[in-house]
């Protein structure tokens, strides 16, 4: 059973703050420094949680947050990572994936039905319609790990952006000295570390070796380096943008070069019940031990093959662990001289032998392991196995590169058959690779390994005091890692993936299905596909499939993870949600006269202006009804706003608009329709003539910022002289209209609104209320109006003069929705509502705007085509008797059975006391007076006319109406 | 994310630009045949290679000519946009002069 040691100058723990917390219920206690899965495992808890498909008892297997063995729910939050978060005072942790708590799990039956739940179950299980919803009800209970709390506390967590000359990648002896090698060198540096402190993994070294690392952590801290520790560097971008992730949030890191030194990732050796609780990787202990003084058990047998075992187990015996013996698969010669320094310390060693079967003992914890004699790739003569009596197990056979930052930055790796391990054979140009990773295991060489690559980074990076790098470290000499320590038994339960539960027979299975590739054996077994992300079951996986294919693991290649390849909290990912919003000038004035708001491209408009005793439906028929017979107000200010100056200017908007405007007199205005190079109509406004080097036009609300950088566009390829200006923000505008809006205006301005002197369609300059304006007579609504664009800073004191002046005339301000009625009135299209992204000018109705006759516009090469072509629909009016079925936009028309059109826009008109709409229709049917019928909801059908536009005043008298007595 | 090298504004996150498109030459709108003209509208060749495109520093609005190797996705050169009036040199030249 594990347990805590007495105290040690270098543990991580501070004793003197005692932490209480809950597990599973149960009152426990830890220190400060300790993270969950230490103080549980230093309490002797004997299982910290169930296996996720057979719900087996697991506990510690990797402690580096590598493995999910050690997920946990904390406090409501799921899947809390027990190995690396640490303890807080009344912590309530619980297992997860359980039914009825760890203990009495009901699920844990699973473990006997295994037979039944073949690999590729789910697609072996789930094609049968019968059975579908079945199992699909059964598993969503099953399945999934942790519970998300549906009223968690809103977190943001705003993500960060870094900047640095060399990132380096792993706190270990290589990341030490390349980090220290590259700021020598003046690079600004980063240097990220996945545990709580520098210094490594925890990876045996004799004593010598530890001081010189002692020296190299604090040459570091000593340095000008940025260094981010409890840091996960989790995917790799293009451009060197690396994503670090802390528990806190997501930090952007560009860096201009980058040094791999992530190490290397020790993995299980597989056999039967090789994940019961007290079963560990031997770099687990040494973790526990050194930094928690969590000794794994009293009685320890080691799995080796490799010299790191023996240090380890030198190491536990020195802190007063028993070692039952050392079982390791290599044979008396291949092992080094620290098995000799075993053998002679007394510890037993059992040469060419492997782990055949874990024992579990009542609590559910490894109670023995039998072992036998070793006889090829995965074969143990079972004739002469033997029990050795432990309370732990400890794994010290190989490890795999962690190479998966280097696959995403585009790197390549080649299998070493040396080395039993994947080294990097192509870098991508500002990559580095240090250290374990490149097959350098001996402490020195890391060391020599990693300022070879600071030095090469800095390099890359442009400090000009970098050395020349030195060549190339040679790889390790003797053998890390063993070519299969993997064995076969009868009864199976022998796990190569902990989190999905994967057993060797599983793996074989899926290959002897067909699917014997590693990127089909991932996915259909789902190897690799858990929160670990296999990190611990790749490397057997594919040693399984070669091994069944007859092939090198190097034949088969590795699957590259997605970025992020370690789990990363969703929070983290959506950082703050930033939804930028526009604003006009007027925000708080509509706010005051209870605006109701909607979206319009990215601005907030009012649809309209709540009024007590009002419903929104009655509010809008009163802004329509005053804007016909009094004066109503809008903040049209949304619209795109646009200047153009110089010599070309009236040229450059007669190539890029539809109309011409060379024709067009100073102090007067043009309706201007934009088309794409294939004809169709892409926006629409309003184009004044200031004089004659200079126009103002307006855009769509819409299509303000891409129109404006098409015209840029444009205006860059033809090199015209002429210059553009966007001053959408600059400027506010409001549509003051209605038949009384003469009279309200003519007292605030100077300008001369008198019929002849300011015509229709026309435009002046002056002062309203004080402040310089232009004025436009355009009739988007249908009645005398003004469209006033004055200078953002002065649009409140005009609105509010205007307000004031409109209120004795029955003024109402009116919002976007009474302006689409009043448009549809008078037959306006909405430019991306009425049409489409096929619509040409011809099918919009819109003809009047095009000037054929120019020698160039966009889209006029395109609309020849079409013309001759004729149109495919045509935009047609419709309306309908005032009764209750009333169409939406959107519903089909419908002709003798067959589609002929679709409703494009359509309302209840008060002033024409009829439902009136713009329909897309087919040209042979467009005949004013014919009878059309509407889909409706529910597929009722609804009777229509088609009729002409505008439906209301066609001959457009009211716009022009003569002015009255001059107002006082 | 990438960084794009904006002639005017120096490095800059991919963010902060738009991408307009294919630089293609337009037949001649008054000689070619229609069947010429739709197939310059709406045929784009998706095949990877260098290519000439369009990009604008949003917060500028400043465009220019990028020659960019769409199979590795590296911006091999950049170009004032009027190059594209003046003439562009062949993308296979671009690439062997490019500093």
């Amino acid at each position: 059973m594990m347990h805590r040691l007495d105290a040690h100058p270098d543990e991580w723990i501070d004793r003197k703050a005692e932490i209480s917390f809950q597990f599973e219920g149960r009152e426990y206690r830890g220190f400060g420094g300790d993270t969950i899965s230490s103080a549980l495992a230093a309490a002797g808890v004997p299982y910290l949680a169930r296996s996720f498909k057979y719900h087996r008892p697991r506990h510690i297997l990797s402690f580096a947050n590598h493995d999910s063995n050690t997920l946990f729910q904390v406090d409501g939050v799921p899947n809390v990572r027990g190995d690396v978060t640490l303890l807080r005072e009344g912590m309530r942790v619980s297992a997860l994936n359980t039914f009825g708590g760890l203990t009495a799990d009901k699920a844990r039956i699973l473990d006997r039905l295994g037979r039944w739940l073949p690999v590729g179950f789910y697609y072996k299980a789930f094609h049968s319609k019968r059975w579908f919803p079945r199992w699909e009800r059964l598993f969503r209970r099953l399945t999934g790990l942790g519970t998300v709390s549906l009223d968690a506390e809103r977190q943001t967590s705003p993500k960060r952006y870094g900047f640095c000359d060399v990132l380096v990648v792993g706190g270990g002896p290589s990341g030490l000295s390349a980090a220290l090698q590259a700021a020598a060198a003046g690079a600004k540096v980063t240097l990220v570390e996945e545990s709580f402190r520098l210094g490594g993994s925890g990876a045996a070294l004799p004593e010598a070796e530890l001081g010189e690392m002692r020296g190299l952590v604090e040459a570091v801290n000593r340095s000008s380096i940025e260094v981010c520790c409890a840091t996960v560097a989790a995917a790799c971008y293009a451009d060197h943008w690396v994503a670090l992730v802390d528990e806190k949030r997501m930090t952007k890191m560009r860096a201009k070069a980058v040094v791999l030194a992530p190490g290397v990732i020790e993995q299980p050796a597989v056999f039967r019940n090789n994940d019961l609780p007290g079963v560990m990787l031997a770099s687990a202990a040494r973790r526990l031990l050194l930094r928690h003084r969590v000794a794994p058990g009293r009685r320890v047998v080691m799995v080796a093959a490799n010299w790191e075992a023996y240090l380890a187990c030198t190491e536990l015996k020195a802190q007063g662990v028993d070692i039952a013996a050392i079982v390791d698969l290599r044979s008396a010669e291949t092992a080094g001289h620290e098995a000799s320094a075993c053998a002679a310390a007394g510890i037993e060693v059992l040469f060419g032998h492997a782990p055949y079967e874990a024992v579990a003992g009542a609590s559910g914890a490894v109670a023995a392991l039998d072992v036998a004699p070793l006889q090829g790739p995965g074969a143990v003569d079972v004739a002469q196995r033997r029990r050795l009596a432990c309370d732990a197990v400890l794994m010290s056979v190989g490890w795999a590169a962690a190479a998966n930052l280097l696959l995403q930055a585009g790197g390549s790796v080649r299998f070493s058959r040396e080395l039993q391990q994947f080294v990097p054979s192509g870098l991508p140009a500002g990559v580095f690779a240090a250290g374990r990773l490149n097959g350098v295991y001996d402490f020195r060489s890391r060391v020599a390994d990693g300022a070879r690559a600071g030095s090469a980074a800095a390099m890359h990076a442009g400090c000009r005091a970098a050395a020349a790098p030195a060549g190339a470290v040679a790889a390790q000499a003797r053998r890390p890692s063993h070519p299969f320590p993997i064995v076969d038994h009868p009864s199976a339960k022998n796990f190569v993936d902990f989190d999905e539960d994967l057993q060797v027979k599983d793996l074989e299975d899926a290959a002897q299905e067909g699917f014997d590739s590693s990127e089909l054996l991932k996915r259909y077994s789902t190897v690799g596909m858990g929160p670990s992300q296999g990190k611990h079951s790749n490397m057997a996986a594919l040693r399984i499939l070669a091994r069944y294919l007859d092939l090198e693991p190097g034949d088969l290649g590795l699957t590259t993870s997605r970025p992020m390849y370690h789990p990363v909290p969703l929070k983290l990912l959506a950082g703050r949600s930033f939804n930028a919003e526009r604003r006009t000038p007027l925000d708080a004035d509509h706010e005051s006269l209870g605006a109701v708001w909607m979206p319009a491209g990215n601005w907030r408009r009012p649809e309209y202006y709540a009024v007590p005793g009002e419903s929104r439906a009655q509010s809008i028929e009163a802004e329509v009804r005053a804007v016909r017979e009094g004066v109503g107000l809008i903040d049209v200010g949304t619209l795109g706003k646009i200047e153009i100056y110089g010599p070309q200017a009236a040229l450059f908007l007669d190539r890029a608009y539809a109309g011409k405007f060379s024709s067009l007199k100073a102090g007067m205005t043009r309706y201007g329709l934009m088309l794409d190079e294939s004809g169709v109509v892409i926006d629409d406004g309003v184009v004044a003539r200031l004089g004659p080097e200079t126009f103002y036009f307006t855009t769509t609300t819409g299509g303000s910022a891409t129109v404006f950088r098409e015209l840029l566009r444009l205006n860059a390829l033809w090199g015209l002289e002429c210059a553009l200006v966007n001053v959408t923000g600059h400027r506010a505008a409001f549509n003051f209209a209605g038949p009384s809006s003469r009279e309200a205006l003519q007292p605030l301005t100077d300008v001369d609104l008198g019929e002849e002197a300011f015509p229709f369609l026309g435009v002046r300059c002056g002062r309203l209320a004080g402040a310089p304006c232009r004025l436009m007579r355009v009739g988007f609504v249908g009645e005398l109006g003004y469209e006033i664009h004055v200078a953002a800073g002065d649009a409140v004191t005009v609105w509010r003069a205007l307000h004031a002046a409109g209120l004795p005339r029955g003024l109402r301000p009116f919002g976007v929705e009474a302006q689409r009625v009043l448009r549809l009135e008078k037959g306006h299209l909405i430019v991306g509502q009425d049409t489409d992204g096929l619509t040409d000018p011809f099918e919009a109705n819109a003809a009047w705007a095009v000037n054929m006759q120019k020698p160039f516009f966009v889209g006029q090469r395109s609309l020849k085509i079409l013309q001759a072509r004729g149109p495919r629909q045509v935009l047609v009016g419709i309306e309908l008797p005032d009764s209750s079925r009333r169409p939406r936009e959107s519903h089909l028309l419908i002709d003798r059975g067959a589609i002929a059109g679709r409703i494009t826009s359509v309302a209840h008109s008060r002033t024409l006391d009829k439902v009136i709409g713009l329909a897309m229709l087919s040209p042979e049917l467009a005949r004013a007076g014919g009878a059309i019928e509407i889909r409706g909801d529910h597929g009722d059908m609804i009777a229509a006319r088609i009729v002409p536009t505008p439906f209301y005043d066609p001959s457009n008298a009211r716009q022009r109406i003569p002015a009255r007595v001059a107002a006082p | 994310m990438k960084i794009l090298v904006c002639p005017l504004n120096g490095p800059r996150p991919i963010l902060e630009f738009a991408y307009g498109g294919e630089v293609r030459r337009s037949p001649d709108p008054d000689t070619c045949s229609d069947a010429e003209w739709s197939a310059y509208v709406f045929n784009r060749s998706g095949s990877p290679g260098l290519k000439y495109e369009w990009w604008c520093h949003i917060a500028s609005g400043y465009w220019f000519v990028a020659l960019r190797d769409t199979a590795r996705d590296v911006v091999v050169a950049t170009y004032t946009a009027d190059r594209v009036r003046l003439g562009l040199p062949a993308p296979a030249a671009a690439q062997g002069g490019a500093p």
